[in-house]
């Protein structure tokens, strides 16, 4: 393993292990993208068409607002800690705590997905195992897009005041075109329909996750101010 | 250097005018209103020169570190999210008087569709305010400045994405052709009024940014 992708394992395995032992992230994000899941519910009414036709789109609101909480922490212990400095200190290319922490962030991301896919799944009847691998490459893929921007605005806005309240308002316009991709080629696969039909949204995913991880990777570095 | 560009800049606004409303001829389907395209056109390709040069600035903010790239990021960004807001409510207003012609209407409806370029240029106009409230909540001017063009580098290289999300999500939601406020086959005293107006817009953008360039210097200065 090269020194780079060692570095970035250090980062993905120490977040990750934190995350195992205090165990405080996960379980929060969960219990919240549940109680979301039951404030769409309320919030809409007890029509099962309507929520089924918006279905794709409750599940990626609440993707993206779990990630507003989840991605939003990504450097607090950093911070809270006193290892901001230490951020800095870290020999060689910057970029690769970014890596890290967007890998773990994924990671994370993507259980929290998991667990909240399968509970639509049985609130609204769902057949979630013909459309598994479509699915699973959409969810990817918008998961790196919310992630990819999401760590690099939580890195800036660790050390602002009012983080909280600067994070989400950075953040979510950014989002918008990956909201809009994600939702449509989820609508596409659930409704069981071709894949072929959401080909330009998920090649549009693919290019916006590549342009932001390397807009990332590039930045970080100034972010950290070495 | 400062005053003549002033001056060249109000001169060309009188002429943009003039070539608006005299020169430029009744446009046939859409009648008088249509002129208010004098307005909108060069008002969003202004703002897109005013992120350009974010863009720029901001680049060149993180290579150089020189406190002028940032000042400079920063006013073009301040112009470019208000001639973003003159787009977006001119356009609402041209909207509201084409596509709902006819309908009757109460006076809080017709302001807003979700039109292709109205959204584009909405999120587009967020993604900015944005960065114009993280410069105002960072004091360090060196961190500020730093941020401020990561969050400027990542607005602007967002800019064709949002584009195509936003048209691919309008032709998904609404099949029909909605006849908006497009400019009809240019005919050449319509494209030469437009022109007109794009180059005194241009010019007024000039003369603002020479001038809060210069106003964020002197602030800087004071506050040293």
């Amino acid at each position: 393993m090269t020194a780079y992708a060692r570095r970035v394992s250090l980062v993905l395995w120490k977040d990750l292990l934190t995350e195992r032992r205090s165990k405080e992230s996960l379980n929060a994000l969960l219990f919240f993208a549940l109680l979301l899941l039951f404030l769409f519910q309320f919030a809409l009414g007890p029509d099962r068409e309507r929520l089924q036709a918006v279905l794709p789109g409750l599940l990626w609101l609440g993707f993206v607002l779990a990630g507003l909480l989840g991605f939003g922490r990504s450097f607090v212990a950093e911070r809270d800690n006193d290892c901001w400095e230490g951020l800095r200190l870290v020999p060689g290319d910057k970029s690769a705590i970014y890596l890290g922490k967007l890998l773990g962030n994924v990671a994370v991301m993507g259980v929290v997905e998991l667990a909240v896919l399968l509970l639509f799944g049985v609130f609204f009847n769902l057949d979630l195992w013909a459309p598994l691998l479509p699915l699973a490459a959409v969810l990817a893929l918008g998961t790196v897009g919310v992630a990819s921007v999401g760590t690099l605005f939580a890195a800036i806005t660790a050390t602002v005041r009012a983080r909280e309240l600067l994070f989400p308002v950075l953040l979510l316009p950014a989002q918008v075109p990956v909201l809009l991709a994600a939702v449509a080629a989820t609508e596409v696969v659930l409704a069981g329909r071709p894949v072929g039909e959401a080909a330009h949204w998920l090649k549009l995913l693919a290019a916006a996750d590549l342009v932001y991880v390397t807009v990332g990777l590039l930045t970080f570095e100034f972010v950290l101010d070495t | 250097m400062r005053r003549a560009l002033g001056w060249l800049a109000a001169l060309g606004l009188v002429a943009g005018l003039g070539a608006a409303f005299a020169y430029a001829p009744r446009e046939v389907v859409q009648g008088n209103v249509q002129r208010v395209m004098y307005l909108h056109v060069p008002a969003i390709l202004t703002a897109y020169l005013a992120f350009a040069l974010t863009l720029v600035a901001s680049v060149a903010y993180l290579a150089t570190r020189r406190a002028g790239w940032d000042r400079m990021a920063a006013s073009a960004a301040e112009l470019g999210v208000l001639f973003t807001g003159l787009t977006i409510l001119s356009g609402s207003i041209w909207g509201r008087a084409t596509w709902f012609k006819g309908q009757a209407l109460s006076w809080t409806q017709g302001w807003w569709t979700w039109d292709a370029r109205l959204t584009s240029t909405a999120v587009l106009f967020l993604v900015y305010v944005g960065y114009l409230l993280l410069r105002a909540m960072v004091e360090d001017r060196e961190a500020r400045g730093r941020f401020a063009a990561v969050v400027g580098i990542v607005g602007a290289a967002n800019i064709p994405i949002v584009h195509f999300s936003v048209k691919w999500w309008r032709a998904l939601h609404q099949p029909s052709t909605l006849l908006g406020p497009e400019p009809s086959p240019i005919a050449p005293p319509i494209r030469l009024a437009l022109l007109v107006n794009v180059v005194a817009f241009v010019l007024l953008f000039a003369y603002f940014l020479v001038r809060r360039v210069e106003i964020a210097r002197v602030e800087d200065e004071a506050l040293d």
